[in-house]
């Protein structure tokens, strides 16, 4: 395992790893929604790449954040984008799964806008430290990192993972 | 003009916690520009909430939001009931002017009484200049307190969806000529709108009334005084025009509101200075035919409808910042 993997070659193994898994499942039309800032930049390549019609939509959880009592209002400028999602088999699109809090919020915000058919988590990178009980259905690579470790997704041009070492 | 002085240093150390977060939005005067630029983009990204199946964030969980209204208001009070409503806050909704309050119970006795309910914010409307302050110095340290017009003073959140409207119709302030057309003297509205748009670096910032209704020394905040509608309305962007207070008719200060309309009320051909894109904006309730034509009212470069959705989305801003930052002061001292 390399410290940079190459972003563009993960996109592609995770392009293909939702297709498929939108294939098994058979749905059709999905609707793609990335989670700001990094699920969105992965989101963008992925869209183009599976050539869905439908625009990208795209989650800001600010407002689901289960931490706002803690540390009060994110400044924030990107307001979610998302059409009805009523009957829809949404495909969310996040940068690195981690604690598993951020879906948790994304999930939150989606049933908001409406209900949909089904829910396919994709992410980019996979590691360790869940404190709740989520899992991707389609995963660009899995780095085990140890928890004094972050991973995080640069960009938007180019995209890079940058793996870095606390304490 | 002591009073205003020593409002405005309360107002600065009040509003504002040392990390630079809103603490209270008690009035525009004592906020720089990045704190207003941000309030205006957090409002921009609750603006869609109200477009959504389910219209509600559940930001504010939980919380408890007072609005204390010692004066009648319907539209202020709608608005901020349902801003705190699509934030998942409990509302209390207490008219002051007729509650225990008229049965001689002191300010303080009410707040400490409400205080004792576990509330988190009171939303305070009052006929007194200064009430807002009064209530933000002597409430809990947990509590936060919002504006929601005091007196002759001010009335941010009205005043912040204004520049809303602004900027969203518009673009950028600096480029922007704005024309604040009517009862000055009397407006809480007025001045904060003027300290809003200073402060937001609107390129120039005009006001239009009769000498009667312009109050003393106001060209010292940063305005031109006109008091004829043709120049003052000249190349402007903006034309904000004031509600015409009836009572105001009482005190000599106007002739008749038929004669008022004849020379500030705005019509189609009295607009025709303004340039052609020129946007209308008026903080209702319309006094149609007194300062503003029917058809300038419900015309295409009216803004004012919009002005009211553009009011909820400010007011779940200020609301979500006040209470978040009191939230984030109470960990960190913890």
């Amino acid at each position: 395992m390399s410290d940079k993997p190459d972003v563009d070659t993960l996109i592609t193994t995770l392009a293909g790893k939702v297709d498929n898994h939108l294939a098994v499942h058979h749905r059709d039309s999905p609707l793609m929604v990335g989670v700001h800032t990094g699920g969105v930049w992965v989101a963008k390549k992925l869209h183009a790449l599976l050539g869905i019609d439908e625009p990208l939509g795209t989650l800001n959880i600010n407002f689901y954040r289960d931490d706002f009592t803690r540390i009060g209002m994110h400044p924030m400028v990107t307001p979610s984008e998302l059409v009805s999602v009523d009957d829809r088999h949404v495909v969310l699109i996040d940068d690195v799964l981690y604690t598993g809090r951020t879906i948790r919020a994304a999930l939150n915000e989606i049933f908001d806008w409406g209900r949909p058919a089904s829910v396919t988590l994709g992410v980019l990178v996979e590691r360790p430290g869940r404190e709740i009980p989520i899992q991707a259905d389609a995963i660009g690579v899995r780095l085990d990192l140890a928890s004094h470790e972050y991973v995080k997704l640069g960009g938007p041009d180019p995209l890079s993972l940058n793996i870095t070492r606390k304490g | 003009m002591k009073k205003t002085r020593e409002m405005r240093s309360s107002a600065e150390s009040l509003q504002v916690d040392a990390h630079g977060r809103l603490k209270h939005f008690l009035s525009i005067d004592g906020l720089d520009r990045g704190l207003l630029i941000s309030i205006l983009d957090t409002a921009e990204s609750f603006a869609g909430v109200g477009e959504r199946a389910i219209k509600k964030v559940p930001l504010l969980r939980g919380k408890t939001i007072v609005n204390l209204f010692f004066e009648p208001s319907t539209r202020t009070r709608t608005t901020f009931e349902l801003a705190a409503k699509r934030l998942s806050a409990d509302v209390l909704n207490i008219n002051a002017t007729t509650s225990s309050t008229t049965k001689g119970e002191s300010l303080l006795d009410t707040l400490r009484t409400l205080e004792a309910m576990h509330c988190d914010m009171f939303v305070v409307r009052h006929a007194q200049s200064g009430a807002a302050h009064f209530i933000a110095r002597h409430a809990a340290p947990h509590i936060s307190v919002i504006n929601g017009g005091d007196g002759r003073h001010a009335h941010p959140t009205q005043a912040m969806l204004d520049m809303f409207t602004i900027r969203r119709h518009k673009g950028e302030f600096a480029s922007l000529k704005v024309a604040i057309v009517g009862d000055v003297a009397h407006s809480r509205v007025a001045r904060s709108q003027i300290h809003a748009l200073v402060t937001l670096g609107a390129a120039e910032v005009r006001i239009v009334a009769p000498r009667t209704l312009v109050p003393p020394g106001v060209e010292s905040m940063g305005v031109t005084v006109y008091n004829d509608l043709h120049t003052g309305l000249a190349d402007v962007d903006v034309v904000i025009l004031l509600r015409l207070q009836n009572e105001r008719m009482q005190g000599a200060l106007l002739p008749s509101s038929h004669e008022y309309f004849q020379y500030y009320g705005v019509t189609e051909e009295k607009l025709a200075p303004a340039k052609p894109d020129a946007i209308v904006m008026h903080p209702g309730p319309l006094n149609r035919g007194v300062e503003i034509d029917s058809d300038v009212a419900d015309g295409s470069r009216s803004v004012i409808l919009r002005q009211v959705g553009y009011g909820i989305a400010i007011r779940m801003a200020v609301m979500s910042m006040a209470i978040g930052s009191h939230a984030a002061a109470e960990r960190e001292d913890g």
